[in-house]
């Protein structure tokens, strides 16, 4: 049976396994203790859950676990990089370089560091979304501290260059900043080998909890960063407050899961992802956005031209989708990530991002082939536009009347 | 093997059964992002509103007025932060024996230009209401003070204190986080007297660890300080965390419908524990100020506070030789020192915090075994000197 409506927003954020969450239950009911409580055994039972799954988080990425901060989540993890490094190092320089595609959890904060001095260089992508090694190193300066860049973009999943990126950065003394939120069970990360001086992590993407993440702070060369909270001097002094035990047991646990299942798990849901875009394909005027290459095996992301956005979106109700990112897509503004790939305003509105996961079925994906067929043919045939293009009009030579 | 007693509810409490049953389904069932526009998303939207909504009538505040936080840390960092950064630098005056969390970010607004005032305690453990007032005559912008303390319990009565700094045109702030879910709250009333913020946390009350809330009068301007998607009304960016929200949520209703029934199991027990206490020698720290029903912060001349929570724990009893979050700092508490309490006694401080599950049994076994562990390493301290 189909349960509706079908999940294809694992972007957004993915359920909980129920292994997970198996593993998360005792430490709200008995394992109670607070890990900062030195003087009885609930603290540190509690104490050594956290630390054992410090050691599966670092485990997935190849990294020491004492490289490992506990933070609330992603967006905090990049905010308490990229604040903390620059304004560690501001006597070193100014400059930041990061990318328009990034998320908004880097974006909006480097737009604070602007507000409070610093310089930030925005680089376009693109048009398959993958930034140009050769314009990322020509933007790098002689004052330029950190760079930022996400390994999976959230929209379209294109995975960029990091090693390449990491190699230019460790070469100029500057620090590299990855946000991995999209990355962990998906790619292989190896900080081993990777010359990432930050990485930040969420739980949710990844089959765990909200409400934890991770920042890796590199060792070897040793990084600083300014703490953004202060109190108990948690977290080695980097992130102070009580940590969630049952959360960060629950990342440990996704981490694991994903480190001894992604090989599998990636290859069954590249089937499922190629099954539904060759089930899409004969649909004219569909564009892909971002290079299905450099790309995780999750992520289909769709451009249906002559289809208007909101009513596809309305008409396919019965596929939880997305029309862009999660975090803002309250607003109506096209996606800034596609059109940073060089979509007009219109196939931006019209796009999907579709997220396949652990939990997707061939069934829901052959469900959602029959949906958009339906719907998408449904509404060309009410658009006078598809009409006109059927007709054998070139619409960029129409000339609109304006009102 | 048995379980050892819990007297340690002020460092955190297990999370209520009923909240668990509540917090369950969004895990792996309702696992929407509250941002999503698809029926996943708006379910998590439904539930944080709902939970915004018993969160506010737990303290008499309005659903708009509250701010989800990942805990009462971020609460009171967002608030002086937030604050401060939205004026020019001048005086801020937090209490000597606050918590590390308002301490701390108020030392670093310290660097920033801002000239930090710590406001002493009267041996009882109260704000001094001398220094308070003339304090007050230096027109500090922002104040911030404990409504209970988590070492000593002892509460503050700030309504007389927020008048004061609203007349000299302070911003007033207040970390409630261990007086919520024990002693009643109003923040319209509070607000009403020159409170525009409070902070609260759900693990200190019987719900998850992992979600705070910042009460806000909206007159309060605050920068964010975790920014990226303009969550909470732009000021705290991030995926909500809507099963510890929705925890927190059924945590508050709880809380109310049972606080008169608690405060009076808690101040039964309390007695008990203190008469006890000291019938043979304990001193009690804060015993002149009203204090929270579940706390007994205490001392035995001679006595190491380690040491004796040690041996306690040995014997079945958990309790704190001081704050958990500080609890790896062997200097004797800031708190007893701001109280003018000497060294020797402090060190010898342990704090008994009690809780829903605790039992009369359970307080008289703690009282025979402390008795008995106290002559035992009194006669020992003897023996060295």
């Amino acid at each position: 049976m189909l349960k509706l409506p079908i999940y294809l927003d694992y972007s957004a954020t993915t359920p909980v396994d129920p292994r997970v969450a198996e593993r998360m239950i005792p430490y709200l009911v008995e394992k109670f203790g607070n890990p900062a409580s030195r003087s009885h055994s609930f603290g540190w039972e509690a104490e050594a859950a956290v630390e054992e799954a410090r050691e599966e988080v670092a485990k997935l990425v190849h990294a020491d676990p004492k490289e490992i901060v506990w933070t609330s989540g992603a967006t905090e993890s990049n905010n308490l990089a990229l604040k903390g490094a620059a304004q560690f190092y501001s006597g070193k320089g100014r400059h930041l370089v990061t990318v328009k595609t990034e998320h908004k959890a880097v974006l909006d904060t480097c737009r604070e560091l602007e507000r409070q001095g610093f310089a930030v260089t925005y680089l376009d992508v693109q048009e398959n979304g993958l930034l140009d090694l050769e314009a990322f190193s020509a933007a790098l300066r002689p004052d330029t501290i950190l760079a930022s860049v996400m390994f999976v973009n959230n929209e379209i999943g294109v995975i960029q260059p990091i090693a390449e990126m990491g190699e230019i950065c460790r070469s100029r003394g500057i620090l590299l900043h990855v946000d991995a939120a999209q990355a962990t069970g998906k790619v292989a990360i190896d900080l081993e080998t990777l010359k990432v001086d930050l990485m930040s992590f969420s739980a949710h993407k990844t089959y765990g909890p909200k409400g934890v993440g991770a920042l890796y702070v590199r060792r070897k060369p040793r990084v600083r960063l300014n703490a953004q909270m202060h109190g108990g001097g948690h977290e080695r002094g980097f992130r102070s407050g009580t940590l969630p035990t049952h959360q960060i047991v629950g990342m440990g646990e996704a981490f694991r899961l994903a480190r001894l299942e992604m090989g599998a798990e990636n290859e069954r849901i590249r089937m499922l992802r190629d099954r539904l875009l060759r089930g899409l394909s004969d649909i004219e005027e569909v564009y892909v956005n971002g290079d299905m290459e450099h790309r995780v095996p999750h992520n289909l992301n769709l451009s249906f031209a002559y289809v208007e956005g909101e009513s596809l979106l309305m008409a396919i109700k019965d596929l939880a989708v997305s029309s862009g990112s999660a975090c803002t897509s309250a607003s109506l503004e096209p996606s800034y990530v596609l059109r940073a790939l060089g979509r007009n305003d219109e196939l931006a509105h019209s796009s999907i991002r579709f997220t396949l996961g652990r939990f997707t079925t061939e069934e829901e994906v052959d469900h959602a082939i029959r949906l958009l067929h339906d719907k998408i043919s449904r509404l060309r045939e009410l658009s006078p536009l598809w009409e006109m293009v059927q007709d054998g009009v070139d619409l960029n030579t129409v000339q609109w009347a304006a009102h | 093997m048995f379980a050892p007693v819990y007297f340690d509810h002020n460092a955190t409490t297990p999370v209520d059964p009923a909240v668990v049953e509540a917090m369950l389904p969004y895990f792996s069932q309702q696992f929407g992002n509250a941002s999503s526009r698809h029926e996943y998303g708006r379910a998590a939207r439904r539930a944080i509103d709902e939970a915004r909504a018993q969160v506010a009538a737990a303290v008499g505040a309005h659903a708009s007025e509250v701010v989800f936080t990942s805990g009462g840390s971020e609460a009171n960092n967002l608030l002086l932060k937030g604050a401060a950064a939205c004026l020019r630098p001048g005086l801020l005056a937090v209490g000597a024996a606050d918590h590390p969390c308002v301490l701390r970010p108020a030392e670093q607004l310290a660097r920033r230009g801002w000239n930090l005032e710590k406001l002493p305690t009267d041996p009882a453990g109260r704000i001094d209401r001398e220094r308070y007032a003339a304090v007050m005559a230096r027109k500090p912008k922002i104040v911030s003070l404990l409504l209970a303390n988590n070492e000593t319990g002892v509460i503050e009565d700030v309504e007389p204190l927020a008048a004061s700094a609203r007349a000299a045109g302070a911003w007033f702030h207040s970390d409630a986080v261990q007086a919520f879910g024990k002693v009643p709250l109003d923040f319209r009333r509070l607000n009403g007297c020159g409170v525009h913020a409070l902070t609260l946390s759900a693990h200190k009350m019987g719900g998850p660890k992992g979600a705070a809330a910042l009460i806000l009068d909206k007159r309060l301007e605050l920068e964010p300080l975790i920014a990226g998607g303009g969550h909470e009304r732009g000021l705290r960016s991030g995926t909500e965390n809507v099963a510890a929200i929705v925890g927190f949520g059924v945590a508050c209703q709880l809380a109310i419908e049972r606080r008169a029934a608690l405060a009076s199991q808690l101040d039964r027990l309390r007695t008990q524990l203190e008469e006890g206490l000291v019938a043979f020698g304990g001193q009690i720290f804060g015993l002149a100020a009203k204090r929270l029903p579940n706390t007994v912060y205490f001392a035995f001349a001679g006595v190491d506070g380690e040491t004796l929570v040690g041996h306690l724990d040995r014997a079945g009893y958990a309790v704190a030789s001081g704050a958990a979050c500080s609890s790896a700092n062997p200097e004797p508490s800031h708190v007893l020192r701001a109280m003018g309490v000497a060294d020797e006694l402090a060190r010898g401080a342990v704090r008994v915090s009690l809780g829903r599950g605790n039992t009369e049994e359970q307080v008289a076994g703690f009282l025979a075994t402390l008795r008995s562990t106290v002559d035992r390493l009194q006669r020992l301290t003897a023996m060295a000197v």
